[in-house]
C-alpha cells in the first residue's frame, strides 16, 4: 500500500515537472538594478529568486515551474510604463509585482489597473492613497495610516517617558518618503501635545550636518524626528555626536540605519537611537522560516555588494512572492479576482510573521517598530547578526526590551 | 529632398504613426516610441542652439523639467485639456529661454555652459521648495479616461510626441537652411566676425534659445501623463541632459538631420538594452559611443555619411 | 534664533567646508581655470580616489589620506594619457569647445558605471580612528571628520601654489595659460607643460577622494553634486588663480552653512548657485579675477 502511494506521488512529480517544462508560469517585474536603489533592488531580487528555487524545487506553482521575467528600470521613473506595457502585452507574464519604492511603483500604477492584474507591491509608502486600486497589496508592514502609523510608535514612546518631553524638531530630506515621514510626524505632534519648535528640510546632497543639527541643538528641543536617506542618515548621526546633540530622544525616520554596512561604521554612535525598522533578529520576531530564508539569502548575498546580513528589505520580498505563490495554489487558478479575492480574505503565514491587508492595499494594523540600538561595538558587523543590538521598544507587542531615555545626558 | 519632399516624408511619417496606431494594439511599443521621441526632441532642440551656434547648454533638463511642471501646476489649478498644457509649457520655456539668451550677451563659451547647470539646480531648488507642484516628494497625476478615437492613452501620447517631433524637425530644418541658418553658422565659427560682418548675432542668438526652450519645454509638457508621478529628482534627470547633448554629437551636430539619426540610433539601442541585457551596460554604452564618436568621427554619422557620398561623387 | 555662538560655530565649519571644497576644485582651478579644458569628469576622478581610499582603507587598514597621497602619481599618469587623447582627438584639430565637453562627460559616464560594475552601488565609508569625535575650543566644536580634510585641504591648496609660482616647471604652467605662442617662441613645449598640469590636476584628485569618503559615505554618482560646485568655486575664484579659488571656495562653505543655520538648508543650494550666476551676470572674470 504504502510503495504504491509513493510510486504515484512520484507519478505526479514527475507528471508535474513534465508539464512545468511545457509552460512555466511567467512573473514579471521591473526592479532598481542600477542607480540610486539599486543595493536595495538587488538585495530583494536575490530574495526573490531564492523564492522562486524553492517553489520550483516543490514542483512549482499548479504543477508548472516558475520563471521570472524582469528589467532594469535604473531608478528612474520614466523607464517603469514602458517596461511594464511590455510585461503585459508582451511577455504576457501571468503575473506581475513591483519595483522597489514609491517613484517606482506609482508610474507601473496605471497600467497594471488597466489590465486589471493583482500587484503585490514592495515599500511603497502611500502609493495607492491616490490611486485608490483595490487589487493593490503593500507588503510593508507601515499600516493603514502609512504616513501617520510610520512615526506614531515614535511620539508615543516619547509621551511614556517621565518627566514627558515637551518640544519636538522635525528635520527631513528634500524627497519623497523623507517628506511623507516629516508630514505624519508634524501631525502625531501635534495630536500628542507636543510643541514644534525647528521643522526644517533640507537638500539630499549636503555635504556637512553639524550647522543643521547646531540650528537644532538651539532651539533646545527634547526629541528630534529625523526623516533621512542613507548617506545623509550617517551624517546626521555623525553631527549629531560631533555636536553633543542634548536631546532625550533621537531618531526615527531614518533610512539606512537598517543596513549592515553602515551598523558597522557607525558603531558605537548608534548608541540609544530609536529609529523604525520592519524586523529585526529579537526573540520576539522570530518567526518561522525566516531564519532558514536568511541563511540563504547571506550565502547568496556575499560579493554581490549588497547588504550581507539583509534584514530589512530581502524578508519582505520573499514575503510579497510567498503570498502571491500562496494564492495561486490556494485558488488554483491565475486568474486575478480569485487572487485578489484570496490576497484580501485571508491571514498570510509568511517569513515576516501573519499579514493580513486592509482596505486600501496596507496592513490592516501597522507593524512599523522601534527599535533602539544597545550596547554597539565598534567595527565588528557579526554582532548585528544575533539579538540584542537592536532591541525592540514599541509596540509592546514585539517588545523585547524597554527604552532607556534619555538618549544623551 | 528639395521642394515638396520634405513635406510629404512629413505626411508620410503622420499617416505611417495613424496606420500604426490602428494595426498595433500593443501599448508596449508605443510607450517605447514615445520615450524615443522624447529624446528625439530634446536632441532637436539641443542642436539648434549647441549645433548650430556651438554655445552648450547643459541645463536642457531644466527645461524639461519646467515644461513638465508646467503641466502640474496647471492641471493642479483646472483640467487643461492636453494641446493647452503644451503650448503652456512652450511659453513659459521660451521665455526662459529668452532670458537665456541674454546671458549670452556677456558669457562666452564655457561660462555660458556653467551658467545653465547652475540655472538648472536654482530651478530644482524652487521646485523642490514648492508644495503646489508637490515640493520635492513629488506629486502623482491621473491619467484622463478620455483619448479621443483612439484606444488607449499611450497610443494618443504616442501621436501627439510624433507630431510634436515633427514639428520640431520642421522648425530646426528650417531655421538652417534659412538665412538665419547661415547667420548661426556665422556665430558658430567666429562670433566677432559674425558682429563686425552685420551679422546680427544677438537677435539670431536670443531666436535660436527661445526655440529650444519651447521645444524642451513642449516635450516635457506630456510627462506628467506618461509616467502619472512626478518629482523633482526624476525630472531634473542628469540622463535627460547627457542624452541631449549624446545624441546630437553621435548623430552629427553641423546638419539638422544629425539628432534625428542620433536619437533614434541611441534611443532605439537604450531601449533594446534596456529590456534584453538590463544592466548598467545602457549608461556605459552611450558613454562609450558618445566618446569613441567624437574622438574618431567628429562629424557623426550625418558627417560620415556625407564624406561617404562625396567621394563617390 | 541668532546668537553669537551659532554664529561663531556656522562660520567656523563653513570654513571647514570650504576647504574640502578646495580640495575638490583646485585640479579644475589648474585643468579648467588655467589650461581651458572644461574636465566636467573630474568630481568623477575624485569619486575614483575616494574608491581606492575604501579600498587599501578596508582590506589592509590604510588611512585614507596616506592612500590618497601614495595614489597620486597612478592618477598623474592617467591625467597625462587621457591629455594625451584629448590633444591628438581635438586640441590639434581646433575642436576643443564643444567635441572636448562631450568627451569628458561620456568620460564621466565610463568612470562611473565601471565603479558600478566592479563595486556595485552600495554606499562605501572608511574607518578612521580621527573620523570620530570633535575638538571643542570655547563653545566651537571642530569635528575630526572636517577638520581633519580641512588641513589636508590647505596643506594641498599651499603646495599646488608653491609649486606653480616658485618652480621652473610652475611658472611655465602659468605662462602656458597666458600666452602659447611667446612659449614655443622661446623654445618650450607646451604640449608637454599642458600634460604635465593637466596631470597634476588629476593626481589631486586622488586626494580630494580621499577626503570626500572620510567626510561621509560614497556611491558611485555623488560625483555629481560636485560638478556645479567645483567649476563655480573656480569661475568665482577668477578663473586659475589659486589664492582666489581658495577664498571662493571657504566663502561659498560659509555662505552654505549661514543658510542653512539661519534660514533653512533646503534653500543653501540655490544661494551658492545663485551668487554664481549673478557674477556670471555681472562680473564675469570672477569675484577676484585678473
Amino acid at each position: 500500500m504504502k510503495l504504491v502511494r509513493v510510486s504515484i506521488a512520484l507519478a505526479t512529480a514527475a507528471f508535474a515537472g513534465l508539464a512545468g517544462a511545457a509552460e512555466p508560469i511567467k512573473i514579471g517585474f521591473s526592479m532598481a538594478l542600477t542607480g540610486a536603489l539599486a543595493g536595495a533592488g538587488k538585495g530583494a531580487l536575490i530574495a526573490m529568486e531564492i523564492w522562486r528555487d524553492d517553489v520550483n524545487k516543490k514542483g512549482g506553482l499548479l504543477g508548472r515551474q516558475v520563471e521570472f521575467v524582469y528589467y532594469d528600470d535604473a531608478t528612474q521613473p520614466a523607464k517603469v510604463p514602458p517596461i511594464y506595457t511590455k510585461l503585459l502585452n508582451v511577455d504576457k507574464v501571468d503575473l506581475v509585482v513591483s519595483s522597489y519604492g514609491t517613484n517606482e511603483i506609482v508610474p507601473a500604477m496605471p497600467i497594471v489597473m488597466r489590465s486589471k492584474m493583482v500587484f503585490p507591491s514592495l515599500f511603497g509608502l502611500a502609493a495607492n492613497e491616490e490611486f485608490k486600486y483595490d487589487r493593490y497589496f503593500q507588503i510593508m508592514p507601515a499600516g493603514p495610516e502609512p504616513k501617520l502609523d510610520w512615526s506614531r510608535g515614535f511620539f508615543e514612546l516619547a509621551a511614556q517617558q517621565k518627566p514627558k518631553p515637551q518640544t519636538v524638531a522635525i528635520v527631513a530630506a528634500d524627497a519623497e518618503f523623507a517628506l511623507n515621514a516629516a508630514a505624519g510626524a508634524r501631525e502625531n505632534a501635534k495630536k500628542m501635545g507636543f510643541k514644534i519648535v525647528y521643522d526644517k528640510t533640507y537638500p539630499p546632497a549636503t555635504t556637512d550636518f553639524t550647522p543643521i543639527v547646531r540650528a537644532i541643538q538651539a532651539t533646545g528641543p527634547d526629541i528630534v524626528y529625523v526623516g533621512s536617506y542613507p548617506p545623509d542618515s550617517v551624517g546626521m548621526v555623525k553631527a549629531a555626536n560631533e555636536v553633543g546633540l542634548k536631546a532625550k530622544m533621537f531618531g526615527g525616520g531614518m533610512v539606512g540605519l537598517q543596513f549592515a554596512a553602515i551598523q558597522k561604521n557607525l558603531g558605537p554612535l548608534l548608541n540609544n537611537v530609536v529609529n523604525y525598522d520592519f524586523w529585526v533578529p529579537e526573540p520576539t520576531l522570530n518567526f518561522p522560516g525566516v531564519k532558514e530564508f536568511l541563511a540563504k539569502y547571506q550565502e547568496a548575498a556575499k560579493g554581490k555588494g549588497v547588504d550581507p546580513l539583509g534584514h530589512y528589505l530581502p524578508p519582505f520580498a520573499y514575503a510579497y512572492m510567498q503570498i502571491l505563490g500562496d494564492a495561486v495554489q490556494a485558488t488554483k487558478s491565475l486568474d486575478q479576482a480569485k487572487i485578489a479575492d484570496y490576497f484580501r480574505k485571508n491571514t498570510h503565514d509568511t517569513v515576516v510573521g501573519k499579514v493580513q491587508f486592509g482596505k486600501n492595499g496596507e496592513w490592516a494594523t501597522s507593524r512599523v517598530l522601534m527599535v533602539q540600538f544597545r550596547d554597539v561595538q565598534p567595527d565588528n558587523l557579526e554582532q548585528f547578526a544575533g539579538p540584542g543590538k537592536r532591541v525592540v521598544v514599541y509596540p509592546k507587542a514585539w517588545k523585547s526590551g524597554d527604552p532607556v531615555f534619555p538618549y544623551k545626558q | 529632398m528639395r521642394g515638396w519632399g520634405f513635406p510629404a516624408a512629413c505626411a508620410a511619417v503622420v499617416v505611417a504613426g495613424l496606420a500604426f496606431t490602428e494595426l498595433a494594439d500593443n501599448p508596449y511599443y508605443f510607450n517605447a516610441a514615445y520615450v524615443i521621441l522624447q529624446a528625439l526632441i530634446m536632441a532637436v532642440a539641443w542642436n539648434i542652439l549647441g549645433g548650430f551656434t556651438g554655445y552648450v547648454n547643459f541645463g536642457s533638463a531644466a527645461f524639461f523639467a519646467v515644461g513638465a511642471y508646467t503641466s502640474i501646476a496647471l492641471l493642479k489649478a483646472a483640467a487643461v485639456p492636453l494641446p493647452l498644457l503644451i503650448l503652456a509649457a512652450a511659453l513659459v520655456c521660451g521665455l526662459i529661454g529668452l532670458g537665456v539668451g541674454y546671458l549670452t550677451l556677456r558669457l562666452k563659451g564655457v561660462y555660458f555652459a556653467i551658467a545653465t547647470l547652475a540655472m538648472g539646480i536654482v530651478l530644482e531648488t524652487l521646485i523642490n521648495n514648492w508644495s503646489y507642484v508637490g515640493g520635492a516628494k513629488g506629486t502623482a497625476i491621473l491619467t484622463p479616461d478620455k483619448h479621443l478615437w483612439f484606444d488607449s492613452y499611450s497610443e494618443m501620447l504616442f501621436m501627439v510626441m510624433l507630431l510634436l517631433a515633427l514639428g520640431s524637425v520642421a522648425v530646426s530644418r528650417t531655421l538652417s537652411s534659412s538665412r538665419l541658418g547661415r547667420g548661426l553658422a556665422a556665430i558658430r565659427d567666429d562670433e566677432v566676425a559674425a558682429e563686425c560682418s552685420g551679422v546680427p548675432t544677438l537677435r539670431l542668438k536670443l531666436v535660436s534659445t527661445t526655440v529650444m526652450g519651447a521645444m524642451m519645454g513642449a516635450a516635457g509638457a506630456p510627462y506628467p501623463y506618461f509616467v502619472s508621478y512626478v518629482d523633482p529628482l526624476s525630472a531634473f534627470n542628469l540622463f535627460i541632459a547627457v542624452n541631449s547633448i549624446a545624441m546630437p554629437m553621435i548623430g552629427g551636430t553641423a546638419h539638422w538631420a544629425g539628432p534625428v539619426v542620433g536619437a533614434l540610433l541611441v534611443g532605439s539601442a537604450q531601449e533594446v538594452i534596456t529590456v534584453t541585457i538590463s544592466s548598467e551596460l545602457n549608461v556605459l554604452l552611450v558613454g562609450i559611443m558618445l566618446v569613441l564618436f567624437i574622438t574618431l568621427a567628429p562629424q557623426g554619422i550625418v558627417g560620415l555619411v556625407r564624406k561617404h557620398w562625396k567621394k563617390r561623387a | 534664533m541668532f546668537s553669537a555662538d551659532l554664529f561663531a560655530n556656522a562660520v567656523v565649519s563653513g570654513l571647514l567646508l570650504g576647504g574640502f571644497y578646495a580640495a575638490v576644485a583646485i585640479g579644475l582651478a589648474i585643468v579648467f581655470g588655467q589650461l581651458d579644458i572644461v574636465n566636467i569628469a573630474h568630481p568623477a576622478f575624485i569619486i575614483a580616489g575616494s574608491y581606492t581610499a575604501y579600498i587599501f582603507n578596508s582590506t589592509f587598514g590604510f588611512d585614507p589620506v596616506l592612500v590618497g597621497v601614495a595614489a597620486m602619481p597612478v592618477f598623474f599618469a592617467v591625467g597625462v594619457a587621457i591629455y594625451r587623447i584629448y590633444y591628438a582627438a581635438f586640441e590639434r584639430t581646433g575642436q576643443e569647445s564643444l567635441s572636448g565637453l562631450a568627451f569628458f562627460f561620456g568620460l564621466m559616464f565610463i568612470i562611473e558605471v565601471s565603479l558600478i560594475l566592479v563595486y556595485g552601488v552600495d554606499y562605501r565609508l572608511v574607518s578612521a580612528g580621527y573620523a570620530t569625535g570633535a575638538l571643542s575650543i570655547g563653545f566651537v566644536d571642530l569635528p575630526g571628520r572636517m577638520l581633519v580634510p580641512f588641513l589636508v585641504a590647505l596643506a594641498l591648496t599651499g603646495l599646488i601654489w608653491l609649486y606653480l609660482s616658485r618652480t621652473f616647471m610652475g611658472r611655465a604652467i602659468q605662462a602656458v595659460a597666458q600666452d602659447r605662442g611667446a612659449l614655443q617662441l622661446m623654445g618650450a613645449d607646451p604640449i608637454r607643460i599642458k600634460q604635465w598640469a593637466f596631470g597634476i590636476g588629476i593626481a589631486t584628485a586622488a586626494v580630494a577622494g580621499a577626503l570626500l569618503i572620510i567626510i561621509g559615505p560614497v556611491e558611485p554618482s555623488v560625483g555629481r553634486q560636485y560638478i556645479g560646485r567645483a567649476f563655480a568655486i573656480v569661475v568665482l575664484g577668477g578663473m586659475g588663480s589659486i589664492q582666489g579659488m581658495l577664498i571662493a571656495a571657504l566663502l561659498l562653505g560659509v555662505v552654505e552653512n549661514m543658510v542653512a543655520t539661519f534660514y533653512g538648508p533646503s534653500w543653501a543650494p540655490a544661494v551658492s548657485f545663485g551668487i554664481l550666476l549673478l557674477t556670471l551676470a555681472f562680473r564675469p572674470a570672477g569675484l577676484f579675477g585678473r
